[in-house]
């Protein structure tokens, strides 16, 4: 274990990077494997536990009529329950439990990863890349049980011409393979680039004060407000399209036909 | 540390990641990807299991309820309702019986008065006729006496006039000028 914990002082880094360093808190190794505990897995453990708090307070109460907390649970049930439904229909609600999961981890990490000194764990290719393979392992296992060979058929749409078909089958298994390499990214990027670019304005600001250009460091303060703003509506947005494009690809697995 | 020393810090930083002497950048750093898998896994899996097993039924099951309540109170209401435009049915059937019936009872009531009437008018004018015949009688009685009064006066008269005259009449020449002269009258 290492004391003191830097990503906990007040200490700020000049380096825009180094927000994304991983250190061990609680050194850990399994065989050849470094399973530390570190600030990531500390903050992940704050995300989750502070979803599971949200969500276990709302849930208990049980109301027949809600108070906030619970309306507020009760809406995010009913909200992805309508997404999981309305993409991937009926039988997509099977995976509703894996789905909501999913919006609220991603969700907990982005939203607690906007708080100064907090560690974004979505900012990881490692995190986003395992969550995204979960998703399509789940898709092609699922519609392979499902359909057998014929999840296959995913790859050729009905009604097409066998020439163009020469084409098309490759694009779409190019484009199912991109798959989970976007769906990591995406989140990743988002998260990654955000961040960076939060705190490049606010070093900036830091800079142009320290360097005696006061009147010109308002400038990027003041536009750090409404891009905070904005990376508060990606973090949920981010969650969102994930969820979202977990239960499109959920629909393919059900219904592999085009 | 001013501008400067910044852009020139975050130059050097970048120098040095491209020769690849310095850590890797960190989210591409391999060092702990066997240790964020495994967080990853211990903390999504306990998510799911947490929610999948307890608190997405709990929500459910709160939401369900309210779903049930709410239906049944609608069908308590749709029941309370019909029971309301029968009782609103049978109300209105009793008071055009009730109409019926008071409007039959009027008509009897008028009808029997109607009869009362008609028979009191009719013996009332019976009476009445009577009583007018009667008198008539009487009056046609008295006024023969009368006119016979009046021949036996006139016939005295023309008796006495025809003597102070001094013509010479007799009692049946003046009674028979005199029954002419009546007649004459009428």
């Amino acid at each position: 274990m290492t004391l003191p914990f830097p990503g906990f002082l007040p200490t700020v880094s000049t380096d825009p990077i180094h927000q994304f360093k991983i250190f061990s808190l609680l050194d850990w190794n399994v065989g050849a494997y470094n399973l530390s505990f570190t600030n990531s897995s500390f903050w992940m453990l704050v995300s989750t536990g502070l979803v599971l708090t949200f969500l276990g307070l709302a849930a208990s109460r049980g109301g027949l009529i809600p108070n906030r907390l619970q309306s507020l649970g009760e809406l995010s049930y009913g909200f992805i329950a309508d997404m999981v439904r309305s993409t991937a229909g009926e039988e997509g609600l099977k995976f509703f439990p894996f789905v909501f999961t999913l919006f609220f981890f991603i969700l907990g990490a982005n939203i607690v990863g906007m708080f100064p000194y907090a560690f974004t764990t979505t900012s990881h290719i490692a995190v986003t890349g395992a969550l995204a393979i979960v998703v399509i392992l789940i898709v092609v296992g699922y519609g392979i049980y499902k359909n057998g060979l014929g999840f296959f058929g995913l790859f050729a749409p009905h009604g097409v011409p066998l020439p163009v078909m020469f084409f098309l089958v490759p694009i779409e298994i190019i484009s199912f393979l991109a798959r989970p390499i976007t769906l990591g990214m995406r989140l990743f990027a988002n998260m990654l680039a955000g961040h960076i670019m939060l705190k490049l304005l606010a070093i900036f600001v830091v800079m142009l004060a320290g360097a005696g250009l006061a009147w010109a460091a308002w400038v990027p303060y003041v536009l750090l407000i409404p891009i905070t703003a904005l990376e508060f509506l990606v973090a949920f947005l981010q969650a969102y399209v994930f969820a979202l494009l977990t239960c499109v690809y959920l629909k393919d697995a059900i219904h592999p036909s085009h | 540390m001013s501008l400067l020393a910044f852009l020139a810090e975050t130059a050097a930083h970048g120098g040095e990641h491209g020769e690849g002497v310095k850590a890797p950048f960190p989210a591409f750093d391999p060092t702990w990807f066997a240790s964020q898998l495994f967080w990853l896994a211990v903390f999504f899996l306990g998510l799911y299991f947490a929610l999948a097993r307890f608190i997405l039924p709990k929500l459910s099951d709160t939401l369900e309820k309210r779903a049930n309540r709410i239906a049944a109170d609608l069908d308590e209401a749709a029941r309370l309702n019909n029971q309301s435009v029968e009782a609103q049915k049978a109300l209105e059937l009793r008071l055009a019986q009730a109409r019926a019936k008071a409007r039959e009872t009027g008509d009897k009531a008028r009808e029997k008065t109607e009869a009362e009437l008609a028979a009191e008018t009719s013996r009332v004018d019976a009476d009445l006729t009577r009583k007018l015949e009667t008198a008539e009688a009487r009056i046609a009685k008295l006024r023969a006496d009368a006119m016979k009064n009046v021949e036996q006066i006139a016939v005295d008269a023309a008796e006495a006039m025809t003597a102070r005259l001094g013509v010479k009449a007799s009692r049946s020449d003046v009674k028979k000028a005199v029954a002419a002269a009546l007649e004459q009258r009428g």
